[in-house]
């Protein structure tokens, strides 16, 4: 029997282009996500981004759960960084019922925020090397800090990932004993550990080759396609919502935002490592300024907000962070939307990988820094 | 000299053989077997020690304990796995090529232990000697590609089929700067019998004068890395034999964050258990080769042979070892260009080196050669492999770069 | 890149420091050998809810009260409470089936923000694998009890917070029930005098209407309000 489209020519039959579904049971997907891959040879010529395999139905679930109880919930959507997804609802739902933060609460929430930072770059970077191959070294080295900021998390709120920390007003409960100290002398040893990070990557011939030029962003297809965070900063683009927006008492603290002038995933990463030195910048302005005080406005755990519709945003480590709420007059949000950054900066993979080879697909994925539980929701 | 176990071994041979001296045919027969036999135990001893410490090293550089559970410091760990290996179940995927599907492993593992019996373990000591034991090494050594393809090919999925297309493009390209940096050494020694490689980076005068402190360096001091052209030869045979290897960062075909494991992904069981000891033993033999070519084989002070040989084979491993705990993995159009537009020039302009110091060497006496070779020839290297890098390098591309803080 | 790579060598500088350095240094080798060790654990880690009583009998001292307030505020929907009954079939105030689905459970610790009794809490113990993983992982009342002192034991400046807030709360009702017993007695002796008033007044005169008696009888059906045991939330 012949060969079924042996009368077709070899172009007709796609022959010379091999389809590759890479995952959702891939090791450097970073989870269930599926890069259905059009290859020519090496070189990707195609890609289509499947995802949806980790939907958990977060946003409907919330319409019919009281605002406070969808706060847990908010832990699960990036899970490396509980605390920053925590402020981002609690901010939102703040301007439904408009009420005043305590200082105190204040100067907790962003150094919780710049903890969460410090853990989600540290860990990129490890990931991103290790797609690079390096055999998870970095990575473990950056879980090795990570468990220490981790075990302070764990101490303050009970848990290390899911802390559901902050509530409307303020935060679950205050500082125990010790533990600013305990936070100061981590915060004061991780320059130490960044610049051993920096001295095992950043000049590495291997990282700069294979990472340089690769999965190129320009500054203006990097707002076209309404990317945020430190993906942004890496193409040029001076946007950082704690600058633009200064919620929460961001104004009060010295730091500056690094750019790149590239936008490759060597700009990305190195952005992400200058990043950390700023949010320790902060965080010792922020240890020492801490007043004492109350954690907690007067607030009702349940609450009728008047019918109206919010947006509120923070700068979490991946990017836009936003929550849209649209309150109905019940205690139940009507409609309770996630801008989720990893998921629109996910948007440009396609248009990054094209021409490249399929490793430099697997590490333009890895710069990228997404978290699957954010994706799907 | 000091090398009494080389010559207690032969003799025990010798006393082996001549046992069988009324029964010619099962003389040669115990003579084939005194040849191969140990030289199999003792490398496959020597996988088994190599995986516990690849594991534990590899443990170490990343700040964990690595394993430590099955006997005194996990050093059973390997009996322990090589017993799971067998209870595993041995998957054949459906439409695979069963019958290349099942020979890979073993086209594989034939090649690797031949080419360890071309090694000069000691003085006398080698289960094949040959007079062109160094042909014949790189000449075995190249099979490997057929059996990397042939699993890659066989196993009917896309990433061993990537996985298998890779490695033969990396073998092969790393081929010819492996065995060009080995001609440097050759043509220094006049002879391809590993023996008179070894004999030639003695310096034969000195140990012979009865001095003991000339003894001591006499063992060391000849070696070929000291001199420059063998320090740029080994470098480029030491980063060929990483790629012949399939060695992080050349670990291409295997390339678990791109393509899952390459030619290994539809294997399991005992057949995956082959492979992996055919790699360990090929990349066993590719050091004690380039011991043999640059670090003055089984020379060495105070006990001279085999325990040098075995020493100077797994530091060159855990230097493996260490480089794959530390580097990221290079890209396949990389790869190839390194091969090609680096490493292949370079090699060819260090025999001219390695030459030119050879008759300097006559010219001028050895420590006048020495001297100016390492500034002259090695200045010659340098220079060329900054040229060629700032040939090759990508206008894109530059290195360091400075980030702007704004407010 | 020149022959020798700088950056290279380099990284190899440091990945070589820490295999040195993890052989003495406790900081590059943090791992710690689980089941003979378990340091991951201190006194705020919170995981699966359990409920405290006080006391020697665990039915008895049992906090709980089966408001189910904690069961509303579950935003998963793990907790499971029936209100238990005596004999005759009145409810009482305690659970007969307080059921904990933790595979359910997200930790997340509102329903001990809710209670108004201090009765549920956060428990630390982390072993929970079970054969069974359907009524395995189902934990009823029984299992969920848990004492006082163990309370105490694995969250103790919680526990004694706690405590002093009960005692605090104790000491509050107490003085709130010596006010009204107060009030009570003086209304009694107010009524005693009014009653003698008016049967010094029946006395008087016995001429009254029936309509005015009438109106004593319902002021003094008019009783004091129960006690509510939903209290504010904090």
């Amino acid at each position: 029997m012949p060969a079924r489209g042996y009368h077709l020519s070899k172009d007709e039959l796609g022959a010379d282009i091999l389809e590759v579904a890479m995952g959702p049971h891939h090791p450097s997907t970073h989870g269930v996500f599926r890069m259905d891959l059009k290859l020519d040879g090496e070189t990707v010529v195609d890609l289509k981004p499947i995802f949806g395999y980790l939907h958990r139905n977060h946003e409907k679930l919330a319409e019919d759960i009281p605002y406070l109880g969808c706060m847990p919930f908010t832990d699960r959507l990036d899970y490396l960084c509980g605390m920053t997804n925590n402020w981002a609802f609690a901010l939102s739902a703040e301007q439904l019922i408009e009420i005043e933060i305590p200082e105190r609460a204040q100067y907790i929430r962003v150094i919780c925020a710049e903890l969460t930072r410090l853990i989600n770059h540290c860990l990129l970077v490890g990931f991103f090397i290790n797609d690079l191959g390096a055999l998870g070294t970095p990575l473990l080295y950056a879980l090795r800090e990570r468990e220490k900021i981790l075990d302070l998390f764990e101490t303050l709120s009970g848990a290390r990932m899911m802390v559901n920390y902050m509530r409307f007003g303020g935060v679950r409960c205050d500082l125990p004993d010790g533990w600013l100290q305990e936070c100061e002398r981590i915060v004061g040893r991780f320059p130490a550990f960044l610049d051993e990070y920096e001295t095992l990557l950043k000049d590495n011939e291997i990282v700069i080759t294979r990472s340089q030029n690769v999965g190129v962003l320009t500054q203006e297809e990097a707002t076209n396609f309404s990317i945020t965070g430190p993906m942004l900063r890496a193409s040029g683009v001076n946007y950082d919502i704690r600058k633009v927006d200064k919620y929460g008492i961001y104004d009060r603290f010295d730091f500056k935002v690094p750019i790149g002038a590239h936008g490759d995933c060597y700009d990305r990463f190195m952005v992400r490592m200058l990043e950390m030195r700023e949010s320790i910048k902060i965080l010792k302005q922020a240890i020492a300024d801490i007043p004492e005080g109350p954690i907690m406005g007067n607030e009702p755990r349940v609450f009728k907000p008047d019918p109206q519709e919010t947006y509120g945003r923070i700068e979490s480590p991946k990017g836009e962070l936003g929550f849209y709420l649209i309150a109905d007059g019940t205690t139940n949000p009507y409609r309770y939307k996630v801008r989720p950054p990893s998921f629109v900066n996910l948007t440009a993979l396609r248009h990054m990988c094209i021409g490249h080879k399929v490793a430099d697909a697997v590490i333009i994925l890895g710069s990228i820094d997404i978290v699957l539980g954010e994706v799907d929701r | 000299m000091n090398n009494f176990i080389d010559y207690k071994l032969i003799e025990l041979g010798q006393w082996t053989v001549g046992l069988f001296n009324d029964y010619p045919v099962v003389q040669i027969l115990v003579h084939l077997l005194l040849a191969t036999l140990p030289l199999t135990l003792v490398f496959m001893g020597a996988f088994g020690f190599s995986t516990w410490l690849e594991r534990k090293g590899l443990a170490r550089i990343q700040n964990r304990l690595g394993p430590n559970r099955v006997g005194i410091f996990g050093l059973l760990q390997p009996l322990a796995d090589g017993i799971k290996m067998l209870l595993k179940e041995d998957i054949v995927p459906d439409r695979s090529d069963k019958l290349f599907h099942f020979l890979a492993p073993v086209m594989l593992m034939v090649p690797a232990f031949i080419a360890v019996g071309f090694l000069p373990l000691g003085d006398g000591l080698m289960a094949l000697p040959m007079d062109s034991a160094i042909l014949f090494f790189f000449a075995v050594g190249s099979l490997n590609t057929i059996a990397v393809f042939m699993a890659g090919w066989s196993s009917r999925n896309k990433y061993s089929l990537l996985g298998g297309m890779r490695a033969v493009a990396q073998m092969i390209s790393y081929e010819i700067p492996l065995v060009l940096s080995a001609v440097a050494v050759i043509m220094f020694s006049g002879s391809l019998n590993a023996q008179e490689i070894v004999a030639s980076q003695q310096i034969q005068s000195w140990l012979a004068s009865g001095n003991l402190v000339k003894e001591f360096f006499g063992q060391i001091l000849g070696w070929h890395i000291f001199k420059p052209w063998g320090f740029a030869g080994f470098i480029f045979f030491f980063v060929a034999a990483l790629a012949e290897a399939n060695r992080s960062p050349f670990d291409l075909p295997e390339a678990d964050s791109e393509i899952i494991a390459g030619h290994l992904t539809e294997y399991s069981g005992f057949k995956y258990a082959i492979f992996f000891m055919a790699e360990y033993i090929s990349a066993f033999a590719i050091a004690g080769i380039a011991t043999t070519l640059f670090l003055g084989g089984w020379s060495g002070p105070v006990i001279a042979g085999l325990p040098w040989f075995i020493i100077k084979m797994f530091s060159l491993f855990a230097v493996m070892i260490w480089i794959r705990g530390t580097l990221p993995r290079l890209r396949v159009d990389q790869l190839m260009g390194y091969a090609w537009k680096f490493l292949l020039p370079l090699a060819i302009l260090n025999i001219f080196v390695a030459g030119f110091y050879y008759f300097a060497e006559q010219q001028f006496g050895s420590l006048a050669a020495f001297i100016g070779g390492w500034v002259i020839g090695f200045g010659i290297l340098q220079t060329a492999a900054k040229g060629l890098s700032r040939l090759n390098k990508s206008p894109t591309l530059d290195g360091k770069r400075v980030y702007q803080l704004v407010e | 890149m020149s022959l020798i790579a700088k950056g290279i060598l380099q990284g190899m500088a440091v990945t070589a420091k820490n295999f040195i350095q993890s052989y003495y240094k406790k900081e590059r080798l943090p791992t710690v050998e689980y089941p003979e060790e378990k340091s991951t654990v201190n006194q705020f880690t919170r995981n699966i809810p359990f409920l405290v009583y006080d006391g020697e009998d665990e039915i008895e001292g049992m906090r709980c009260t089966a408001c189910k307030l904690c069961e509303k505020a579950c935003p998963p929907q793990c907790i499971y409470i029936i209100k238990d009954t005596d004999e005759n079939d009145k409810p009482i105030k305690r659970p007969k089936v307080f059921d904990i689905d933790s595979s359910v459970c997200m930790s997340c610790q509102l329903c001990v923000e809710v209670c108004p009794f201090e009765s549920i809490r956060m428990d630390s113990e982390f072993e929970l694998s079970n054969e069974n993983r359907f009524e395995g992982l189902l934990i009823n009342r029984d299992e969920l009890l848990k004492s006082n002192e163990y309370y105490h034991e694995i969250h103790p400046i919680e526990a004694q917070e706690t405590d002093d807030r009960i005692a605090a709360k104790i000491a509050e009702a107490e003085t709130k029930k010596k006010a009204r017993e107060e009030k009570a007695r003086l209304a009694a002796e107010a009524k005693q005098a009014a009653a003698a008033m008016k049967a010094a007044e029946e006395a008087a005169a016995e001429t009254e209407t029936s309509a005015t008696e009438q109106a004593q009888q319902s002021e003094a059906k008019a009783e004091a309000p129960e006690d509510n045991p939903e209290t504010k939330n904090t």
